[in-house]
């Protein structure tokens, strides 16, 4: 039996009851933050269906197969299946053009192959790297960000690399 | 405008290599269904997405984030010991983290926002070497139910959406110390 079978069951339970543990109106609560979830649908959406018309495009056109042949030598050396290539390059620049490349990859490959895996733990391993620290610095009123870029660069590559290692030691 | 010209990049580039590899019509019907499947997957993962919102509203609710932040500020004050020593940055900062871990992203930016124009006052436009790990942090995801994903997968027809969960938090724990290294090893190069 896989462990993490229990997880989401018993994560419901728990979550209700130490709510009501603590007086809260859970239902309530629950269909709050339901209603807030669409929200957050209605404005990724048209975002992306613009990405994905475009990540749809590349795909068919044979680019991201040249992309991931020209980076393969290096990917490999990495132990990351060169078919992510094109999700490396978004991943730090646009969290909508991410998902939109995560979840063609997923789509083509099957959710539970080594691939489609791969780019899943990818897309929840890592952040919006630039938006961040433009987001940060900017309202910080700071302009010489010395070291920061390199070094949440080197933690995103870092975490790809992980996430493909994760999953070739789990799975 | 960055996103204008990346988009307009992926799009020249598919026109550009589709009419050389003779591809051309393969394009054009995949930008159709390219459009038709975001809508799809949009659709399909609606439920999982409403549903995990809502189970994260409940543990805002009932007091979670507070108790995780009161567990990380031991970790955080060894982490970020400057900036910790005031307790409104220390009280953001917490927050901040256990928000992220929470997924709470739209909770987590604003008190990461407010820590950071604490640790930024007097310092002229520089950014500290705590206000560049507090950055690294941020920028390195560390949540512990990465839903948007499960959706996706979900929608996809995964056996089990959520079976990736260790392999998530295993890269980011990696990649978080990487980060945290890294930042540690360039303050070293990079002194002002």
């Amino acid at each position: 039996m896989d462990y993490s079978a229990y997880l989401v069951p018993l994560l419901l339970a728990f979550t209700a009851l130490f709510g009501l543990g603590k007086r809260v109106d859970v239902y309530s609560a629950l269909t709050r933050g339901a209603e807030e979830g669409l929200t957050i649908l209605l404005r990724i959406l048209p975002a992306l269906v613009g990405l994905m018309t475009a990540v749809y495009m590349l795909r068919a056109s044979g680019a991201m197969e040249l992309l991931g042949g020209l980076l393969e030598p290096l990917l490999i050396r990495l132990g990351i299946p060169p078919e992510t290539a094109a999700l490396l390059f978004i991943r730090p620049v646009s969290g909508s053009g991410a998902l939109a490349i995560g979840s063609e990859l997923m789509a083509a490959h099957g959710p539970d192959s080594y691939v489609g895996r791969v780019a899943a733990v990818m897309l929840g391993s890592t952040e919006t790297t630039f938006y961040t620290i433009a987001v940060y610095f900017g309202s910080a009123g700071v302009h010489k960000t010395r070291y920061a870029i390199p070094a949440a660069l080197a933690a995103d590559l870092a975490g790809f690399a992980a996430a493909a290692f994760a999953v070739r030691l789990l799975f | 405008m960055a996103m204008a010209w990346i988009w307009t990049g992926m799009v020249v580039l598919s026109v550009v290599f589709g009419i050389a590899n003779g591809s051309i019509g393969a394009v054009g019907s995949a930008a159709m269904e390219g459009a038709a499947a975001a809508v799809e997957l949009c659709l399909k993962m609606a439920g999982i997405m409403c549903l995990w919102n809502g189970v994260m509203s409940i543990m805002k609710a009932s007091g979670l984030m507070d108790g995780l932040s009161r567990l990380f500020r031991p970790l955080l004050s060894r982490l970020l010991p400057r900036a910790c020593r005031d307790p409104e940055t220390l009280a953001a900062l917490s927050g901040n983290v256990s928000a992220n871990l929470l997924g709470l992203g739209n909770a987590a930016t604003p008190l990461g926002v407010q820590a950071a124009c604490r640790m930024a006052k007097g310092c002229g436009g520089w950014a500290s070497d705590e206000l560049c790990t507090l950055v690294v942090l941020n920028t390195a995801s560390i949540q512990l139910l990465p839903t948007t994903v499960a959706g996706v997968r979900s929608a996809l027809g995964a056996q089990n959406a959520f079976d990736i969960l260790p392999a998530v938090w295993m890269a980011s724990i990696l990649s978080v110390i990487t980060g945290l290294l890294a930042a540690r090893l360039f303050s070293r190069l990079w002194r002002r």
